[in-house]
């Protein structure tokens, strides 16, 4: 299966066949076990992924970017105090801190058609890499189309659940969150988008749509806001969110939905 | 009530689960759900007062009601008091003696299966250490049959997991390729397909068909999508090898997965109808993982260990050809680091073994867990030493679609040859045919050239 070389690794010979996939096949070995350069560059992968999920989100940064693209941005919180306890205790990371709640209270709103909620999750990187690009595409869509938004709120340990909480403060009728999702190995960087028509406390998972696998290498982000855009008219048209609301739109293909699931929720 | 006193401190449990619970070695998923331990002590005084606990108990008192969950009447209307006869007169504690003795043997094991229920076993494992684990499982041996021959003594069988993020056929055609080269893929070769469309399944089955036929492999396939997913593929005639399902130890939990006995039911008439098995038939394949029923919200109280074991008997009425736990998939809030994910690994291997199940483990972790692939390395030598039946081959450890760090090719080759176990004998002729093995299952130069067949 191999040619041996002067460093005692026994190469694979069908290396041409990485065309197909980003899988680490073709590693050659040296015994039975991966070559020293193989074996750093998994090393390597892992410190960035779990770097990825240990980042704390730049809120400072994320808020001037919001204010280029002349919208409005509100840091929140959740009940989680540290990405320890964020790991550890997901119940806290769906429920907003007691000022953070308080900052949308004191605020008189006007009820509004979207609210869209830009949240670390388990990838701060995500958001970090994905999250404007996506939001250029989307915003100028959603003016077009008549479509009134909240203003934008920065959530940090934040689950996905949290967007329903924000959502229904904010008198939203339909809730967005752009959420880091668990990096991978080969993706520290993916962003995960979940809508949830008329957002509450009680609302579950199977009243959510889900786009994922956000990032440059996965899902593109022209894609995935026009795909978003689609999901938020027919919500909103159809008044119905989750199961109930089958995604129509082209390249369906793209999106996931594995038995062994998500782990943002 | 049960009651153990520790100095001037009297630690009461008010039901077989709240001690059950207590008694658990510590994991945050119990934490979680508020079960868990307060103090090391009342940790390890629910396991002095579990030791006590008459094994009888277990069928008097379901940890879930009869009435409410049709787990719970599976294992009672199933148990059998003639194999319970033998150790029906124990306590929990007199049940781990006896394991650990000479008195227990591998016949005498297979005789009792019957009569030992998931709590029990559940039980008897909170009092054991990790080398308990180990021992009394490595007496289990259990014998599976679809096209080879998996769980024999002195063999080591691998799952090859070659999942693709959008099913492309040819990315997945390289890892299968890949994964035959290192000697991978006697238990089954199993993608998880990124979508449930009915379609593509199914063309995903009829090509991995197609390979497997034109190069005579000995193995099974399987697609693990859902099981009524796969049932319509059965309709519409496409080659079924195993049917696959995710399982849980409530009914609750169950529905939370859209299913239920009958559903299973209806798939196992389904695929005793498919004959496609030349050796045996073995065709279910079920996966389960601490955790699921309380991630459902559906767990009744009762410690995530003992939930699990109860998803075993749900594997057990169907006499499938492969199980495994799927341990660190979950998450840190349900395990958190590697110790509790290698604790949970081992009990997950114990009890399936002792109640009869091919047990494999899929031996993994996510990124967002305190573990990498040391912990891995550890938990795979582990298991290995203890019989495990099988674990998950995926390239370079690093699965691709599902996000999370497996067992890689390579790990399979390193403790076989460590402990000199071999693959499923008809799968390891196959190797050596191919040239991949040499006579003594040590990897070869063989040619990749004859595996590069249409559909690659």
């Amino acid at each position: 299966m191999s040619e041996q070389n002067q460093d005692n690794i026994s190469q694979n010979p069908w290396g041409f066949l990485k065309e197909f996939t980003d899988a680490r096949i073709a590693l050659g070995r040296v015994g039975h076990g991966f070559p020293t350069q193989q074996l750093l560059a998994f090393s390597l992968a892992h410190a960035q992924a779990r770097d990825a999920v240990h980042a704390a989100l730049n809120v400072d940064a994320l808020l001037s970017d919001l204010n280029l693209l002349d919208q409005e941005g509100l840091h929140l919180t959740s009940q989680a105090i540290d990405r320890d306890q964020y790991l550890k205790r997901p119940d806290l990371g769906r429920k907003l801190s007691l000022e953070s709640l308080q900052i949308l209270q004191n605020r008189t709103l006007e009820p509004v058609q979207v609210s869209l909620v830009i949240a670390d999750g388990l990838s701060a990187k995500a958001i970090e890499t994905n999250v404007f690009p996506v939001l250029k595409v989307l915003l100028p869509m959603l003016e077009n189309g008549g479509i009134s938004l909240a203003p934008i709120t920065v959530a940090t340990q934040a689950r996905v659940a949290l967007a329903d909480e924000i959502g229904f403060a904010l008198k939203a009728t339909l809730s967005v969150i752009f959420i880091g999702e668990r990096p991978g190995l080969s993706s520290p960087d993916s962003m995960g988008i979940y809508l949830t028509y008329r957002p509450h406390s009680q609302n579950t998972d199977e009243r959510r749509n889900c786009i994922s696998n956000v990032r440059p290498r996965g899902l593109h982000w022209d894609l995935a806001a026009h795909k978003l855009f689609y999901l938020i008219t027919q919500s909103l048209a159809l008044e119905i969110s989750g199961v109930g609301l089958k995604d129509e739109f082209d390249a369906s293909h793209l999106l996931s939905s594995s038995q062994k699931g998500s782990s943002v929720a | 009530m049960f009651k153990h006193v520790i100095g001037n401190i009297a630690y009461g449990f008010a039901d077989l689960k709240e001690l059950l619970a207590k008694a658990s070695p510590l994991r945050s998923g119990d934490q979680l759900a508020g079960l868990a331990a307060d103090t090391y002590e009342e940790n390890v005084a629910a396991k002095l007062a579990l030791a006590d606990v008459p094994l009888k108990r277990f069928l008097e008192e379901p940890v879930v009601p009869y009435e409410q969950d049709e787990i719970s009447r599976l294992i009672i209307d199933e148990h059998d008091q003639q194999a319970f006869a033998a150790i029906s007169s124990f306590t929990v504690g007199q049940f781990r003696n006896w394991l650990l003795s000479d008195l227990s043997d591998v016949q005498s094991l297979i005789q009792m299966r019957a009569g030992l229920t998931p709590e029990m076993l559940a039980a008897v494992s909170k009092l054991m250490r990790n080398q308990d684990l180990i021992y009394v499982a490595s007496k289990c041996h259990v014998v599976t049959k679809f096209r080879n021959t998996i769980g024999l003594a002195g063999h080591f069988s691998a799952r090859l997991q070659p999942n693709h993020p959008t099913d492309d056929i040819k990315g997945i055609a390289a890892s299968i390729l890949d994964g035959l080269m290192y000697g991978v893929g006697d238990a089954v070769i199993g993608i998880n397909p990124a979508t449930d469309h009915i379609q593509q399944n199914l063309r995903l089955w009829q090509l991995m068909d197609e390979f497997r036929e034109k190069l005579s492999i000995p193995t099974q396939t399987c697609v693990l999508s859902h099981v009524t997913s796969t049932l319509k593929v059965i309709e519409k005639g496409g080659p079924v090898d195993l049917i696959f399902q995710s399982i849980a130890g409530t009914e609750q939990a169950n529905q939370s997965f859209g299913i239920n006995l009958s559903v299973l039911k209806e798939a196992y008439q389904a695929g005793l109808s498919l004959h496609r098995g030349t050796m045996g038939t073995n065709f279910m394949y079920f996966e389960t993982g601490q955790g699921s029923a309380l991630s459902a919200q559906a767990h009744h109280g009762v410690d995530q260990q003992t939930l699990e074991a109860r998803a075993y008997a749900v594997a057990r009425h169907f006499k499938p050809l492969l199980v495994n736990s799927v341990v660190g998939f979950i998450g840190p809030e349900y395990l958190f680091d590697g110790k509790q994910i290698t604790r949970a690994g081992l009990e997950d291997h114990f009890c399936g073994k002792l109640m009869g199940l091919p047990m494999g483990v899929d031996v993994c972790y996510t990124n967002h867990a305190e573990a990498d692939q040391d912990d891995m390395d550890n938990l795979l030598t582990l298991l290995a030493t203890a019989g495990c039946t099988f674990v998950m081959g995926v390239p370079g450890a690093d699965d691709i679609m599902l996000n999370y760090q497996s067992t890689s090719f390579h790990d399979i080759a390193y403790v076989r040859n460590l402990l000199n176990l071999k693959p499923a004998p008809e799968f390891g002729s196959w190797l050596q045919s191919m040239g991949i093995h040499d006579a003594q299952h040590q990897l070869r130069d063989g040619s990749f050239q004859k595996l590069l067949i249409r559909p690659l």
